[in-house]
Parts: structure tokens; sequence; C-alpha cells
């Protein structure tokens, strides 16, 4: 669905009284992310990070949270501002890093890879090797802390999330969440597919930045080696 | 220094919580009760985000090694001074050796141990909470154990601190908020957790019979909850039709339906994003009733609309205040 300034429509919801969800709407229904829409988020995500209103702006796949300032007492207000904002903001493109992942697939760290595999009708060894041919983009981080949510998954490899999440996924798992992949940073409960596992540290607090990714940057996974 | 002499597995140092890193994905963290730890820094004439002891599991002992003030709130458990008891939502000072006890709660979940001063932990990224999940901030970046000895940044100065039993101050779950709680649906002997919602963006994409199942049934707390989210047990909540969402910023009351279709609270050392399908939001000003919740107790949701939940926001500013410019505490100070 696409408005007279030829910009995606925004949904506006509100997460209780501390936030606002701004999702686009009508397009990607179905479908994946997208990289133009997403640069359009960041560059809404930045204008609205100025405002006095605003204590956190949280991009995530195709859309934006904006977390209030505690005692704000409109949040109406704001909620028409933004709608106001959307249709004058010009795409912002991050220029980011190349990142490369070397992950080992299946075996005990990528218990799901068979069953992606199986829904995609591909050996383990083509699924890895398919979830290793794009070059991903990090549309945000979230989740938990150092997560990076990838852009790009092959349509074939888009898998479900668990109907009930796991309690404790490893640290360095690579996982698949609907049409989304990513590297779990730390140990923490999650709902995803997990396919393979990652070496790399990819959040440390005391560091800076503490995020080994950031949104922009572009991350390359190699093939290690396939287990069954 | 505060000598930890018995502790059970999740008390921890948390304060008003690390804000400003959630678009890195590093959860909020921070006091469960934020009401209680806000009055507690209060009754001491702390600053407000002074960090606190939040104890979960009972009994907790500790021991002082400085002449201090020291404030219990949030859950009734028992407080002792050695053998001298004190009611709870209390402030008191302490002695170089004393020995303070809590015992398990008559009702509630979670105290709160507030100390002139504040105690003493590094601050990092912008907060002394602990984020138990990651292993960093409060101390040492993990729960409390016996043996532990934090320090403090006592302030024990102020004529009536000395020889004083000390004050309190009224529950908010007695009084004005107890009679808020009646109106929220306790009314027909429902014994639990009364939590006002607004409707999530997803709302209207479950059936009409499970959306009315929100606010009708009693909800389970179940026994796998914690600070990361509450998982209700109840009647199964279904979608119209199955939803795959794209992943989005989520905050602590955020209620996710996975397809298993039991709700799960996000709580405040919940993911920053998540991807279910959310049929509603517990009000801010509500999350402390949750965290007061006891496992196995039951939950009660009513629907508000977003100015009566700013309004909530704003009641319970004003109560703060009100303990904030009570003669009494200027007198103690």
């Amino acid at each position: 669905m696409v408005d007279s300034t030829g910009n995606c429509k925004l949904k506006l919801s509100y997460l209780g009284e501390a936030a606002i969800l701004c999702e686009s709407v009508g397009t990607l229904d179905a479908g994946a992310p997208d990289l133009g829409l997403q640069t359009q988020f960041w560059a809404l995500a930045e204008v609205v990070s100025q405002w006095p209103a605003v204590d956190e702006v949280v991009p995530g796949m195709n859309n934006l949270m904006v977390v209030l300032r505690p005692g704000i007492s409109e949040p109406w207000a704001l909620l028409e501002d933004i709608r106001k904002e959307w249709p004058h903001v010009a795409p912002a493109s991050l220029i980011g890093r190349v990142i490369d992942v070397p992950v080992t697939y299946g075996g005990q760290h990528g218990p799901d890879l068979q069953f992606v595999a199986s829904r995609a009708g591909l050996t383990l060894e083509d699924a890895a090797a398919l979830h290793c041919q794009p070059d991903y983009t990090v549309y945000f981080l979230g989740a938990h802390a150092g997560f990076g949510y990838l852009g790009g998954l092959d349509a074939r490899l888009h898998t479900p999330r668990l109907d009930k999440p796991r309690m404790s996924v490893p640290a360095g798992s690579v996982a698949i969440g609907g049409v989304q992949t990513g590297v779990i940073a730390l140990t923490s409960p999650s709902g995803w597919k997990l396919i393979g596992r990652a070496e790399e540290s990819f959040f440390d607090p005391l560091k800076e930045p503490p995020a080994l990714l950031s949104p922009g940057d572009t991350v390359k996974f190699r093939i290690n080696r396939v287990e069954a | 220094m505060i000598e930890i002499l018995s502790t059970g597995p999740l008390c921890s140092v948390q304060d008003a919580g690390r804000r400003g890193y959630r678009k890195l994905g590093v959860s909020v963290s921070g006091s469960m009760d934020s009401l209680a730890f806000r009055i507690g820094n209060v009754m001491l004439g702390n600053v407000a985000n002074a960090a606190s002891i939040e104890i979960t599991v009972f009994p907790f002992r500790v021991r002082f090694t400085a002449k201090t003030r020291t404030a219990v709130t949030g859950a009734a458990c028992g407080i002792f001074l050695d053998e001298k008891a004190f009611p709870p939502w209390w402030c008191f000072e302490v002695n170089p050796g004393q020995v303070l006890t809590l015992t398990p709660p008559s009702s509630g979940a979670r105290a709160y141990l507030a100390v002139g001063g504040g105690i003493d932990v590094p601050e990092v990224l912008g907060s002394r909470s602990t984020d138990i999940k990651v292993g960093f901030g409060g101390f040492e970046g993990r729960c409390l154990r016996k043996g532990d000895r934090l320090a403090a940044n006592f302030v024990a100065e102020g004529s009536a601190a000395s020889g004083s039993d000390g004050f309190g101050v009224v529950p908010p779950c007695k009084g004005e908020f107890e009679r808020e709680s009646a109106r929220l649906g306790n009314a027909d002997g429902h014994a639990g957790t009364c939590a006002r919602v607004l409707v999530g963006p997803e709302y209207d994409s479950f059936t009409g019979t499970s959306a009315d199942q929100l606010w009708n049934a009693d909800w389970t707390l179940t026994p796998d909850s914690n600070r990361i989210g509450y998982r209700l047990d109840g009647p199964t909540i279904d979608l119209k039709s199955p939803i795959e969402m794209l992943s989005h910023g989520i905050v602590p009351g955020v209620i996710q339906v996975p397809p298993y279709g039991k709700p799960i609270v996000m709580m405040l050392d919940g993911q920053t994003s998540g991807g279910y399908p959310k049929i509603g939001t517990v009000i801010e000003a509500d999350l402390w009733r949750l965290a007061q919740a006891a496992l196995g107790s039951k939950i009660r949701f009513r629907r508000v609309e977003i100015d009566e939940a700013v309004a909530a926001s704003v009641a319970q500013e004003k109560f703060i205040q009100s303990i904030a410019n009570s003669q009494w505490r200027a007198g103690w100070k």
C-alpha cells in the first residue's frame, strides 16, 4: 500500500503507554523484508530520536519502535507527529563493514538443519551452501544484546519459528526465524530454528562499541563444515 | 560494607534500569517492582536511581559493617534487625555489626533493600542493574551469593536517625491502591493480581472468543516465569489464521502469544524485540503488580484505553511525590 508521496503506509500502535510501534503495511505481509524500506525506517529513527518526547528509538525489520520519555502525558500527539513526519523522510543509506563468519552447520548445535533442508527439498550440504550464498545486510540489533537481524535469506530457507520457544539456546547458534536469519549472540531463550554454530563473539559490554554488528553492515557466512 | 550471610539464588543488585541501549539489543533490566524500588530511595532521601538489592528468595540475611539507614519495601516479608521486628515498608537506622533478616513474605514476591547512598557497584552501560542473562552490571554481573561483600555509599547524617524507631509508609497495595484494585476486578472475590492492559497491534487477528478469554480468564502464573517473562496458563488463545511476522521492538509488559496459544508477558530482562503476535500490553504503571505476583497465583487483566493508561502513570507519580513531600521525611532528614 503506497500513499500519494510514494511512501509505504504506516500502521501506528501503542505498546502500552511506554512505546509506539511504527510498521509498514500492505506490501510485505508474506514477503521478505525490503532494504529500500529499511533505509526509510533508519531515517525516521534518526529524525524521531531528536524529539524531546522520545527516550529511545529501536529499529526493527521494516519497522520502528519509539520509546517515550517517562512522564509524557500526550502520547497521541507524538503518534500524530510520527504520522506527519513519515512522508517527508528521505531514505538514509548506512555504509557498513563486511564481516566474515565461518559456520559449522548441523550437528549438535544445528538440530533444525535437517528440518530446514527437508522442507526445502535439499541435502544438508546444499542447504548450508544456500545459507552461505547471499551477502546479508544487518537490518537492526535486537532480541538480545548484540544479535543482528539479517535480511537477504533465500526464500527456500524461510522457516516458521518454533511453536514453543526453547528456554535456552547457546551463544553462537546460527538460526532462522521466518524470513530472517542471524547468530544468537548470548545464551538465551529463542523460538528460532537452529542450523549451525559460529565461534565469533558478538557482544562484550566492556568493549566500545559493545556489539560486533551495526545496522548497515554486511555479513558473509562461510562453511566451516557440515555435520549430520 | 554489607556482608551477605544467607541468600537464595535470585537476589541481585538493581536500579531503575538500563535505558538507551535497546538498539544494541540490551535489555532494560532494573527493579521489577519500580514503585517499591523508588519509594525505598525516597524514604532514605537517596538520589532516585541509587542501586538497591532485589530479593526474591527468602530468608535473606546481611550484616552491616558501618552505621547507616536502610529501607525495606515491596513484598510483605518479616523484617528483623537482630531481634527487633519492623513492619513492611519501613525505614530505620542500623549500627555496625547488626544483622538484618528478611523472612518469607505473607504477600508479594519481591522485596527491596535500599541503603543510605545506595549500593556502590560500577556503572556498566549507564546503569548499576545486574543483567543476569548476559552477566554484566550489578555485583560482578551475577546474582548475590553467601559471603559477598557489597560496598555502599553510606550516609548516616541527621539527628532524627539516632535512636529512632524509624518510620514507615502505607504500602501501595493498601489504601487507595487497594480500592483501585477492587475496581480492577477483585470485587467478586478474585484473590489474585489485577493488571490493566491496552490492546496490542494484533488484537483483531485473534478469534473473538480468544480475545474475550484474555479479559475473562483467571490466568495462572507458571513456575517457569522469571525476570525475562511471565508464562501464563489458562485457556488457549487462537489466531483466526497463522501469521509469521517481521521482528520488531517490544517493551516490558507486551503480551505475546506464541502458536501454542498461551500468553507470555515480557518482563524487564525480556528480549528487546520479538515476532510473536501481541494481543496486548500491560500498562507500565501496573508492571509492579505483576512483579509482586507469586508463582502459581492468579492474574486477571482489565482492558483500558491509552488515556487511562497515561492517567495511571500520572497517579503513580503523584503517589511517589506525596511521600517525597511528606513533612516527617523532611524531619527525618
